[in-house]
């Protein structure tokens, strides 16, 4: 055997590829599912969401049982790309939890489009591996091509109901504004690397600035780079991108209206816990020295984001464009758990946490409201809502439970959320910060609750209506969905009482 | 197990089990029987405690029990236990929830079963407030108990409902976020790191909380409570919200839940921020008498009987809030008595109110008149209700506010002389509104509606919350001392720490 074929082989063995076992099985079952759209006669292929959706359970089941995994905390692999640790392990979790739901809600909204049905699943369950490893990348390199594939993944997926101009819409927008977006990071990872350069090590390893440690080593050096300081701002703001932060919210709206529904939670869920999979051991560690420069930032960028989303949401009549804008509201909420954890290391554990029950309450939110949703995906409005508790009080009970964890109401998980991020804000001394943030859940309340009215509270009739027929009575609750809209409620009350184990190990983290 | 066999948790898991398995479906019928069992067990519990909490030991947690919910690190857990203070308001929320769950259950509300569901949830926080000795707790069942008065007074509410629901929501919210923020501030700036009452107790009574962060946290806590209580001028919420709630919900409302603004004054405010709340207490003192005297004279002006009850009830948190602001045993122990014979007396007035709703199809005081020949027994009970309200002997507020007069006295005779006043204000309205309901001819539309509907006396359904209300508050009066004791021992001890478990 060639020389060059060993090197390969010992390469190989050197990297630990059962710690990306996760990764590389959803990549396996992406592949199937095309493969099974092949071989499969028509009349099966009805099987393959249901496949897709069982075997991430599987994937996912194993992943919990092999939780406390020996790679943890046991140095970097693949070369220094990937670094494992305990977060990271938890939002592979979150990541493959919220992926399984997309797929379901995806089961329930693809039939009503004449749209391809396998190759959406195909991409969600690529994407999803993408951002699980995006979740322990170590490496800017690792970093940057885990983040394109997921973003173009999701430019595909935001457009994926195209006979729908809106959709169209939100499809260019989504393109054009994360093109944007990665350029923007990339120039600030080639400025940082730019200002690291490259030396060897004892041994004669040449170590880059594109390496977490090596960047932390240098910037700790340098206090007063300005090529440095100018790289950080930069990946900072390819970072606000992803979570939809002041000032890079503005195609938010739009995108999460035009996106089918399905996509526009993932984007919601999963694309926002990417921004924060990221940002947390960027700002946490590598970034550290350089805290007088971040801290600052982030702090703007949180209370404006707090404020931007939650007056924009009080006008909005379409649900999609609400949720939207009030989820860029809680990446504010979110991005104050960061800056606290600055001095407080309790509230990264806040912040999962909070990201957890943000994930159970939008769930169970979108899932009502992809069921709500008609032939046209794009028109959702208050209006749909009018004797929603009276007609299907199951329907309204999630969607009162979802809205009322997202607003942050005892005992619901998201007040817990809240709760955990605001006692670390208090502890870091964020006092504006936090008068800001209370306001924003003030404010909230009054949208949120509108819409609660709109589906619980007697609806109001134009006299000259009267004599109308009623409204076609809603189609009754998809079976797949009803069961996880069911547990998503369930999660989310319970969280709210007794966060047991999980409340444990996340402070403890 | 041990949690599971504690009366206060059972207290607080019989109504919320109910509510739960309503709304998992359970039928109409068994809905309403297993209702009776989530409003009975609380009372029965809370009167069974009254029967054997240790009297002379009301500094002491009894009945208590701790357990984890995961957040211990955090310094968050559920722990359970009643003291001197809380007795007291623990019984009233078990007894004005029995009367408000058995009114609610005869009622023949549209959507019966998500109405008794969402009384007992708030019949399940309501419990829980009182017998919460972890602050997180305290305030976690307050938002529990708050929640569903905002859905009911959408839903069943009357004239108004959606703005008074919305408007409600707004300014509760607000006063609810404040107080976390006091709560959250208590909780870094003591060192404690922890929402445990009695640690924190502790930690100040080794270290007091600097005054600078003192003056914000009693700020905060003394906002956001304000609000809650309805301290003037920030009450606008209180009669409107009254006015548009469906009966039950405003009994539970104006009766226990608003009680928990000045609950956590006393418990928790004034022993970790003395300093504070001393310099504080001039402006509160102007605002609580705007309470008495502005929001009296509004009072008197109203036509509409709910609106009335509920200005009403408005008014008399300036009395609590000025026995507070003597920072004297006998201050604090008044307001204590007059929270809860207030909370009794308006419950019952709400009730009655709605009754002669039912009886003559409007609240205008002016379209009234003369229904006393044809319900003298109603007239009775309202007549007592006046009564009580106003503070006359005999009666359960009596003793409140001759206690707060006695104790005002001491400190300032002029605030005293001007709270003195509010009682003839009282008087004023009160009457007043006895004989415009009962006395004198009723109006040609009054007529028209008796003729088409003639009003029967009240029912059993009607009678027996009303009576159980009427006989707590008689019980109060003429034998004070059997919640004056425990509470004396618990606002005369330094700092409450022991813990005793009676079985």
């Amino acid at each position: 055997m060639s020389t060059a074929s060993l090197q390969l082989i010992e390469a190989a063995g050197r990297n630990q590829w059962l710690a990306i076992a996760p990764e590389l099985m959803l990549a396996l079952i992406a592949l199937m599912l095309l493969a099974l759209e092949l071989i499969l006669p028509k009349e099966q292929r009805a099987f393959i969401p249901g496949i897709a959706i069982v075997s991430q359970v599987a994937v996912l089941i194993g992943l919990i049982i092999n939780f406390n995994s020996p790679y943890i905390n046991a140095g970097p692999t693949f070369n220094g790309l990937l670094l494992h640790t305990a977060g990271g392990q938890f939002l592979r979790a979150f990541f493959l939890l919220a992926s399984i739901l997309v797929c379901v809600l995806a089961t329930v909204s693809l039939p009503r489009q004449r749209m391809p049905h396998v190759e959406f699943y195909h991409i969600i369950l690529v994407v999803t591996a993408g951002m699980m490893l995006l979740a322990q990348a170590n490496h800017f390199v690792m970093l940057f091509v885990a983040l394109e594939t997921v973003t173009v993944g999701l430019y595909i997926l935001v457009s994926y109901y195209r006979d729908n101009p809106l959709t169209l819409e939100a499809g260019l927008k989504y393109l054009i504004m994360g093109a944007l977006s990665s350029g923007i990071l990339l120039f600030g990872i080639t400025l940082l690397y730019g200002a690291a350069g490259a030396s060897p090590d004892a041994d004669g390893v040449l170590h880059t600035g594109f390496e977490y440690q090596t960047l932390t080593r240098f910037l700790a050096s340098h206090p007063n780079n300005f090529l440095a300081s100018a790289g950080i701002v930069l990946v900072l703001s390819g970072v606000a991108f992803k979570i939809g932060a002041f000032p890079f919210q503005i195609w938010v709206p739009d995108v999460y209206q035009g996106a089918p529904t399905p996509v526009t939670a993932f984007l919601a869920v999963s694309s926002k816990a990417v921004g924060f999979a990221v940002l947390i051991p960027l700002c946490l560690e590598v970034f550290r020295p350089y805290a007088s420069l971040v801290v600052p930032v982030l702090s703007v960028m949180a209370g404006a984001t707090i404020l931007f989303g939650n007056l924009a949401a009080l006008t909005q009549n379409n649900v999609k464009r609400l949720i939207a804008l009030s989820g860029v509201a809680h990446a504010g909420y979110l991005l104050l758990g960061v800056i606290a954890a600055f001095q407080e290391p309790q509230a990264v554990g806040a912040v999962y946490f909070y990201l957890f029950a943000y994930l159970l309450a939008s769930f169970a939110v979108f899932g009502v409201m992809t069921q709500l949703g008609g032939a046209d995906d794009t028109k959702q409005e208050l209006d749909q809502y009018a004797e929603l508790a009276r007609e299907r009080p199951f329907l309204g009970a999630v969607l009162a439970i979802g809205l009322g964890s997202l607003a942050g109401i005892p005992p619901l998980a998201g007040f817990m959320g809240k709760l955990l991020i605001f006692v670390s804000a208090f502890k870091a001394g964020l006092y504006p910060l936090l008068l800001i943030a209370i306001t924003g859940v003030v404010i909230s309340i009054y949208y949120y609750f509108g819409w609660i009215k709109a589906a619980f509270f007697p609806a109001w009739r134009l006299p000259s209506a009267e004599g109308a027929p009623a409204p076609a009575p809603r189609a009754p609750v998809h079976r797949g969905l009803g069961l996880a809209l069911g547990l998503l409620a369930l999660g989310s009350v319970v969280l709210g009482f007794y966060q047991g184990e999980l409340g444990r190990w996340l402070l403890g983290l | 197990m041990n949690l599971l066999l504690n009366p206060l948790f059972l207290s607080i898991a019989a109504p919320f089990a109910v509510a739960v398995a309503i709304l998992c479906g359970l039928p109409q019928r068994w809905s309403k029987r297993l209702a009776y069992l989530g409003f009975g067990l609380p009372a029965l519990i809370a009167l069974w405690c009254w029967a054997n909490f240790p009297a002379n030991n009301g500094a002491e947690y009894a009945w208590f029990v701790r357990a984890s919910t995961g957040l211990e690190g955090f310094g968050i857990s559920l722990a359970l236990g009643l003291n001197g203070v809380s007795l007291p308001l623990f019984v009233l929320a078990g007894l004005v929830g029995l009367a408000a769950g058995l009114y609610a259950i005869r009622s023949t509300a549209e959507r019966t079963k998500l109405y008794l569901m969402l009384l007992l949830f708030m019949q399940a926080g309501l419990m829980g407030i009182f017998a919460s000795e972890d602050i997180f707790f305290l305030y976690f069942f307050h938002e529990l108990a708050l929640i569903p008065t905002f859905i009911m007074v959408g839903i069943w509410g009357g004239r108004d409902r959606n703005y008074a629901a919305m408007k409600m929501t707004i300014y509760l919210t607000v006063g609810a976020m404040l107080s976390l923020l006091g709560l959250i501030a208590i909780y870094v700036k003591s060192g404690a790191n922890t929402f445990d009452l009695m640690a924190l107790r502790e930690a100040v009574a080794a270290q007091p909380i600097a005054a600078t962060a003192q003056k914000y946290a009693f700020g905060l806590l003394l906002a956001g409570f304000g609000i809650l209580v309805s301290l003037w001028p920030f009450h606008t919420w209180a009669p409107l919200g009254y006015g548009a709630a469906p009966s039950s919900a405003a009994m539970l409302h104006a009766g226990v839940l608003k009680k928990f603004g000045l609950y956590g004054l006393i418990q928790v405010a004034l022993p970790l921020l003395p300093d504070a709340a001393r310099a504080h207490s001039q402006i509160l003192t102007v605002l609580a008498l705007g309470n008495v005297l502005v929001i009296g004279l509004i009072t008197i002006a109203q036509r509409d009987l709910k609106q009335m009850i509920g200005y009403s009830s408005v008014m008399h948190m300036g009395y609590a809030f000025l026995g507070l602001v003597c920072f004297s045993t006998l201050g604090t122990g008044g307001v204590v008595l007059l929270m809860v014979a207030h909370g009794l007396s308006v419950a019952l007035m709400f009730l009655l109110a709605t009754s002669i709703h039912d009886r003559t199809q409007t609240f205008d005081l002016a379209d009234m008149g003369g229904l006393a020949q044809k319900t003298p027994v109603l007239a009775a009970f309202f007549v007592a209700a006046t009564l009580a309200g106003i503070g006359l002997p005999g009666f359960a507020n009596f003793w409140g506010e001759l206690t707060i007069f006695v104790a005002l006295w001491n400190v300032s005779p002029w605030v005293a002389a001007a709270a003195i006043a509010g009682v003839v204000i009282s008087a004023i309205y009160g009457l007043r509104a006895v004989a415009r309901v009962f006395f004198g001819s009723p109006t040609p539309a009054l007529n028209g509606v008796m003729a088409a509907n003639p009003p029967a006396d009240l029912s059993w359904g009607e009678k027996i919350p009303a009576l159980i209300l009427l006989i707590a508050l008689l019980v109060v009066g003429f034998w004070p001392k059997s919640i004056s004791t425990p509470l004396n021992a618990a606002l005369t001890a330094p700092v409450a720490t022991a813990k005793t478990a009676i079985p």
